[in-house]
């Protein structure tokens, strides 16, 4: 396999095409919008939060690249069930190791647009808690 | 090799680039990404390399032999940039780029308009011909007009009508629209804003490496491009204006070189073209220019449109051919291809054609406005150039296949 077909494995592929917790939410705790205006990747992201700051459920409306759209799918799965404070320090090692493909630099913007609402999305929710 | 019909002879052509050697991804380079800047032939490269190493030195400035002949050799290329743009030496002056170039218009000709005045743009621009005029407007209380585009992606004419009136002062239009290609009638609307006693500038780009240009002829105000689409290397663009009007015309830096006399009250500026190029400027990059103006002279710039238009057609014919591609942009364009595969977004595409070695670019092409119009977040764009071929365009259209394999679609 080459360098090409690693990077788009079917399993990345299967979640470009169908993205799992796909769609939008009406009475999410928090929504966060996040665009990258290099290429004009966009992710809306609904988060529902309990008392006791689980995510409780998650929708993702990606709209772009194969990789910006799988990484928002895959990262939906990975977060669903958890609490805010175990997801708000992801790191950009742990997205890479979820997406498990070959990133080159120009396309980590893609890869990262998950992970930088993720923690925009956080941001916004503790700053709503302190009030 | 497949026999091209121009009389330009493309084989010995790609001979003077040499970066069109190198293989990517272990295959031969084929640059479709001449829009977001072009290759350098050997000639352009060793100019830069011979002023470092025989006669670096400041211009105007230093009374010595390197000064003399850095100077001459800078002031050498900006009479050949005017020849090859039918304009006069004073006419000619040195940017880093165009979109300094378009800053520099922004600034200088809006500085004695009041609250209310017109500009008129249009819905085509790349954004260096977009944001200054949104900002500057916005500062100045300026109102900003938008020439509209009709179904075939071509400025209407009804909107050129429309907008430019006698309330408007500036008309900035891009010549040759980088993300799809158009061509617009530049001279016509030269023509109707000096009806209406306004400025027309022209943002040329994607023009000037691609067609004969004749500042006479097109009798725009000004006329901005960039040096590095055109041969050229990064770093050195013109503005070219009409004399009189760069006389009226405040300068937009100040500081060295731009100045005639410096009092603790008051300064005096320099004669045209140096008012507007304050501080040392890019000496190699000038000098390189006028090496590539050269190059582009040598060719000829009408076997260069000749060839342009024999490669897009073909590559068109070709790409047409295969299920599911929309093509954006007028039928008459130049030589830019803008598309996108249905089902694969245009960085992805972008991404398997570099697997096959073939460079395109892939997004908004800084014309965001442009694309919210046409209802889409981005392209695939194949951009031609004179070193290109026939058998590029295949390699190409096979990467096209490749993609659609590798998504299924
Ligand atoms: C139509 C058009 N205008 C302006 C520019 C800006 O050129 P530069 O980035 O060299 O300033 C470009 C190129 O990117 C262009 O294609």
């Amino acid at each position: 396999m080459d360098m090409i077909e690693l990077m788009y494995q079917e399993n990345i592929l299967d979640h470009y095409k169908n993205p799992h917790n796909f769609g939008k939410m009406e009475n999410a705790t928090v929504h966060h919008h996040e665009k990258n205006p290099l290429c004009g990747d966009e992710l809306d992201m609904f988060l529902m939060i309990d008392e006791n700051k689980k995510i409780v459920d998650v929708k993702v409306h990606p709209t772009g690249c194969a990789i910006s759209v799988a990484s928002a799918s895959m990262l939906s799965d990975e977060i669903k069930g958890k609490s805010i404070d175990e997801v708000k320090n992801m790191t950009k090692e742990q997205i890479l190791e979820m997406l498990g493909i070959p990133i080159s630099p120009v396309r980590l913007k893609c890869a990262l647009l998950s992970l930088d609402t993720l923690k925009n999305s956080t941001l916004i929710f503790e700053k709503y808690m302190r009030k | 090799m497949l026999k091209t019909k121009t009389i330009m002879d493309v084989e010995t052509i790609r001979k003077d680039f040499p970066i069109l050697q190198r293989k990517v991804h272990g295959k031969p380079l084929v640059y479709f990404d001449n829009a977001a800047t072009s290759q350098k032939p050997k000639e352009v490269i060793d100019a830069l390399d011979f002023y470092y190493n025989n006669y670096n030195a400041n211009v105007h400035r230093s009374i010595h032999q390197l000064g003399e002949e850095a100077t001459a050799a800078y002031e050498k290329a900006r009479e050949k940039i005017a020849e090859f743009i039918n304009a006069q030496y004073e006419e000619v002056i040195f940017t880093k780029n165009s979109t300094e170039g378009l800053n520099l218009l922004a600034y200088s000709l809006t500085s004695g308009l009041k609250q209310g005045d017109e500009i008129v743009i249009s819905q085509l621009e790349h954004h260096s011909n977009f944001v200054p005029w949104q900002q500057m407007a916005k500062h100045l209380g300026l109102k900003l007009k938008f020439i509209e585009i009709n179904e075939n992606a071509e400025l209407d004419e009804e909107s050129i009508k429309k907008n430019i009136t006698k309330k408007t002062k500036i008309v900035s239009i891009g010549h040759i629209s980088n993300a799809i290609g158009t061509i617009n009638p530049v001279e016509d609307i030269a023509r109707i804003t000096h009806e209406n006693g306004a400025l027309m500038i022209v943002d040329g780009s994607q023009a000037a490496p691609h067609i004969p240009l004749d500042m006479k002829k097109i009798d725009s105000d000004f006329y901005v491009f960039t040096g590095h689409k055109m041969l050229g290397p990064t770093g050195v663009g013109v503005v070219y204006g009409k004399k009189e009007l760069l006389e009226a015309s405040r300068p937009f830096l100040y500081g060295g070189e731009m100045i005639n006399e410096v009092k603790f009250d008051d300064t005096t500026f320099n004669k045209l073209p140096w008012k507007f190029e304050a501080g040392t400027p890019n000496i190699a990059e000038g000098i390189g220019l006028g090496v590539a103006v050269d190059y582009l002279t040598k060719v000829g710039m009408q076997n260069i449109l000749n060839r342009d238009r024999e490669l897009l057609d073909y590559a068109m014919e070709k790409i047409k051919e295969i299920d599911g591609i929309t093509v954006y942009g007028p039928k008459e364009r130049a030589s830019i291809l803008s598309f996108n595969v249905k089902g694969v977004h245009a960085h992805d595409v972008s991404q398997i054609l570099d697997s096959e070695g073939v460079a395109i670019r892939a997004g908004h092409h800084c014309c965001m406005p442009l694309m919210s119009v046409l209802g889409i977040s981005a392209t695939a764009r194949a951009s031609f150039y004179l070193y290109n071929t026939e058998q590029e365009v295949d390699t190409f259209i096979n990467a096209i296949h490749k993609v659609k394999k590798i998504f299924g679609v």
